[in-house]
């Protein structure tokens, strides 16, 4: 039986073959970190709801979660005449993005959920100049994609270069005319923008949590109390 | 308490109303063995996970919208917008993975201890109808969300079935009512969810529950409680199922709830698993996700499917792999039921099959590779090697003398009566050791038997003896 | 079996405990399944307030906006109208609108904040209908004592122009007046109340 299981184990660890990809940078979520959640969410609205909607939030939802004031976020984050019930539509159309684009780009409400947080931050951070990409820019986390550098005037351009190591080859991008930002504060500008995305996927994230707590105690109780039941009759049975 | 009017009232419902009797008949005198174990559980707790799934997806249809255009959005607008959507739907999303969770170990259960055999074949076809039920139940509901996943999961199941000669392409247009998976689909998937294969399931349930209440539950030993009875008329070794299992179950259903409540408040997607990441991008005909899968439950067969390099051999193959299931009961010819009487051959058959039904699933989830298509093969062999090989193996098993009941207490006669009974499968054994032996002559193997060296001689023997029991097996 | 030594009370103790623990555990359930049959968002975003330009009405005129999806009715009176809802009051159940569902600031005869904006929820508080905007005078399918107001077809209520019911008809209070303020003089916002934007 013993060597069956290890023949089996054997075979199995023959099948787990890791896939070759790019190693992502790990952003750093906090979902409590209100401040960091309305800095993103200000970032957003800012770089990215020109193109992208997240339609699926509206912009109460955020000043509830966030803890913030709803006409200062009118006020701060939500583009002209918006409206405090409205969700974040995007201000382009349909038509021209086709045209520009290729592609419509998509609504970013739950990107976080289907590419997750790691690699959102990496791809944002991973442009580089390719001049023989249309759009003059690549990535090195999605390559080819259809997407612009919304971000290069903050981070600077930045090139690839091939490296050497002995473990093998890779390819490493640097700055090579930095932006407005230094590269620490550009850091922590995408992992704000990250941040709020992720809460964008699913708002009810930290209540749930929150929830989870209580809901699990009770169970814990009902547990004791229905073991002790179940001992207490079954003292009848031989 | 007095004898008010309210008393009157109850006995003149109960008068009009077989309420205590089916009380009686299913619960206070309903005798159960008592010796249920912790695999006696799954199919209280399906139950429960099916009125689960009842109840929230009751609710989830009240905001709900089937329409190929507005699908996706109402689901986002149900976790959202609608004041405790979120945990309704993720109860249903982890209700549909719990449901199988608990269903295969209460399958794998039957198996163990031989639930499926005489008198409990109908009980275990009813169930196996549950199975499949579950599983149309399961994919028509999986498309509803609308994502990717669904969309495109849907796609190649249902193209299966354009698989099939002459009818096929015309089937699976049927199915879809339209050239690809559309709106029309969708429409009819919501409907057969909600609705039809619903009732289905509540139905079988009934058909399973009545049919087992009829013979009687089997145990972990595998006895027939019913034939030792005390002078009441009542099993010696059965207890009534109220209070004595409700209790119980109701610790079960404490710890079920408490992993359950973990998965929805802590980890609802269970890393991709319960909830796929590709399902949080709306379905788009135009563009297939990089690496699509199944739901986890799907996977095993889904491998089984991938393993086999032809369009209609593999969806036979896959076809195959649930129907060998209802085949159980008359391919299994060992008369012991439990696995603790059973023979070695058995449990290492049963722990292959084990083993190559979870490596299935695994591989299931991944990309197809060689290496992957090759092991996908050797498992989906075992898989049905454990079936089909089944009329031989279990013929010629070596199995141990089964108790006739579960209450230690026996007369004197009785256990001469167990012992004369066990004798001849004693002397058997002993009989069966001493050729060998004598044949190589080597005082020390009888005293380490397991510490000899390979002997050629005695190789040969072992293979011959093999032989001569394959092939009297066969008569 | 052996029942010899069982604690009755023991049991019957921790089986209450149980139905307790297990009721109370239904109950808080209970409370996201039916709390999910409330408006959701999108039907209070739908209900949010509406700002209504009264200054293209003209006197005499009726306009309708949807307020939480029913017809909010902004009437221009008549110096005439005012002048007859000032000699009603001996036909009306609710005169003085005591029993009557309005803001304070409309709780006056003419239930408005000013006299000649009238602002009204159109739906009849016998059943749901909405009425019917009748100014005419005596009109014959009406009859003589008709001074001009709102006739439910559904079942026959009567409303003056304030809104206020007729005795003897099936409606038990007046018309609802909806919260609503001035932002200027010439635009109204329906749904939030005058109050409110003070405290």
């Amino acid at each position: 039986m013993k060597k069956l299981i290890i023949l089996l184990l054997l075979t199995l660890s023959f099948g787990a073959i890791a896939n070759e990809e790019i190693e992502l940078q790990s952003a750093n979520i906090d979902l409590s970190n209100n401040e960091s959640l309305q800095r993103g969410a200000k970032h957003f609205v800012t770089y990215c709801l020109g193109c992208h909607s997240a339609k699926h939030i509206r912009y109460l939802r955020i000043a509830i979660d966030v803890g913030a004031d709803p006409q200062k976020v009118l006020k701060d984050i939500a583009p002209e005449g918006a409206s405090i019930y409205d969700q974040l539509h995007s201000a382009m159309n349909k038509h021209d993005a086709e045209k520009w684009f290729g592609t419509q780009p998509p609504d970013l409400s739950l990107i976080a959920r289907s590419r997750g947080a790691d690699w959102l931050y990496s791809y944002l951070k991973s442009y580089y100049i390719d001049p023989t990409k249309p759009l003059g820019v690549n990535n090195l986390v999605f390559k080819d994609t259809a997407m612009p550098n919304p971000l290069w005037q903050l981070q600077g351009e930045q090139h690839a270069e091939q490296r050497k190591t002995i473990y093998g080859e890779y390819t490493k991008l640097v700055i090579e005319e930095p932006g407005t930002l230094s590269e620490k504060d550009f850091d922590l500008f995408v992992n704000d923008l990250v941040n709020f995305l992720v809460y964008v996927g699913e708002p009810v994230q930290l209540e749930r949590q929150r929830l989870g707590k209580y809901v699990i105690l009770f169970l814990l109780v009902f547990l004791v109390i229905a073991y002790l039941l179940k001992k207490e009759y079954w003292q009848d049975v031989h | 308490m007095k004898p008010t009017r309210l008393n009157a009232c109850g006995d003149w419902v109960l008068d009009r109303f077989p309420v205590s009797k089916f009380w009686n008949e299913h619960m206070a005198h309903y005798y159960a063995p008592k010796n249920f174990n912790f695999w006696y559980f799954f199919g209280s707790l399906a139950l429960l996970v099916l009125v689960n799934q009842i109840i929230t997806g009751i609710l989830l249809t009240m905001n709900y919208k089937p329409d190929a255009k507005l699908a996706f959005d109402s689901i986002e607008y149900i976790m959202r917008d609608v004041p405790w959507g979120w945990l309704v739907r993720y109860m249903h999303s982890t209700g549909a993975s719990a449901f199988f969770i608990v269903i295969y170990l209460h399958m794998f259960r039957g198996i163990m201890y031989g639930s499926f055999k005489h008198p409990r074949e109908l009980i275990w076809i009813f169930g196996m109808l549950l199975f499949v039920a579950l599983m149309a139940e399961a994919f028509m509901g999986y498309l509803l969300p609308w994502g990717q996943m669904s969309y495109w999961g849907a796609q190649v199941i249902i193209s299966l079935f354009s698989a099939i000669p002459v009818i096929g392409d015309d089937l699976s247009l049927w199915i879809r009512g339209d050239y690809v998976i559309a709106d029309a689909t969708l429409n009819r998937f919501f409907a057969f969810h909600v609705i039809a294969v619903p009732l289905v399931l509540v139905m079988l349930v009934f058909m399973h529950i009545v049919a087992l209440h009829e013979v009687g539950s089997n145990n972990p030993d595998g006895i027939e409680i019913k034939e030792s009875k005390d002078p009441w008329g009542h099993p010696v070794d059965g207890i009534p199922f109220h209070p004595y299992y409700t209790v119980k179950d109701i610790v079960g259903v404490a710890v079920f709830l408490l992993f359950f409540a973990t998965v929805i408040f802590y980890m609802p997607e269970m890393g991709g698993y319960f909830l796929e990441h590709a399902n949080f991008i709306p379905a788009d005909p135009m563009k297939t996700p990089e690496h699509i899968a199944p739901v986890w439950y799907f996977t095993p067969f889904y491998s089984v499917l991938r393993a086999i390099p032809d369009k209609f051999a593999g969806v036979i193959a896959m076809g195959g792999s649930i129907v060998v299931l209802f085949l159980l009961p008359w391919l299994d010819r060992c008369p012991v039921k439990s696995i603790r009487y059973r023979g070695g051959i058995f449990k290492k058959a049963l722990f292959l099959f084990v083993v190559s039904f979870i490596a299935l699933g695994y591989l299931g989830t991944q990309p197809v590779t060689p290496v992957a298509t090759i092991l996908a093969r050797l498992f989906t062999t075992i898989y049905f090697g454990f079936f089909l090989l089944m009329p031989i193996y279990t013929r010629w098993e070596k199995t141990k003398p089964v108790p006739k009941s579960l209450t230690k207490d026996h007369s004197l006669e009785e256990q001469l009566h167990a012992i004369e009974e066990q004798l001849p499968a004693l002397i058997e054994e002993i009989t069966e050791l001493k050729p060998v032996a004598t044949e190589i002559g080597h005082p020390a193997f009888k005293s380490s038997f397991f510490n000899r060296r390979p002997n050629p001689v005695g190789i040969k023997n072992v293979a011959t003896r093999l032989a001569k029991k394959l092939i009297e097996s066969l008569d | 079996m052996n029942n010899k030594g069982m604690d009755k009370s023991k049991r019957q103790f921790l089986t209450s405990a149980l139905t307790v623990v297990g009721a109370v555990g239904s109950g808080y359930l209970a409370i996201p399944f039916l709390a999910q049959m409330q408006p959701s968002v999108k039907a209070m975003a739908a209900g949010a307030p509406v700002e209504v330009d009264i200054s293209k009405i003209e006197t005499g005129q009726l306009i309708r906006v949807a307020w939480r999806g029913k017809p909010v009715w902004i009437l221009n009176r008549t110096p005439e109208v005012l002048a007859t809802l000032r000699t009603l009051d001996s036909e009306l159940r609710d005169p003085l609108s005591n029993e009557s569902d309005q803001p304070p600031s409309s709780k006056n005869p003419g239930r408005s904040i000013k006299p000649e904006i009238f602002v009204a929820v159109g739906l009849c508080t016998h059943l749901g209908c909405s009425p019917t905007f009748r100014p005419e005078i005596a009109p014959n399918d009406l009859g003589e004592q008709w001074k001009g107001g709102f006739f439910c077809p559904c079942h026959g209520s009567w409303f003056d122009l304030a809104g206020r019911v007729y005795r003897g008809v099936p409606a038990p209070s007046n018309l609802e007046i909806p919260p609503y303020r001035y932002i200027t003089d010439t635009r109204i916002i329906v749904g939030e109340s005058s109050e409110e934007k003070k405290a």
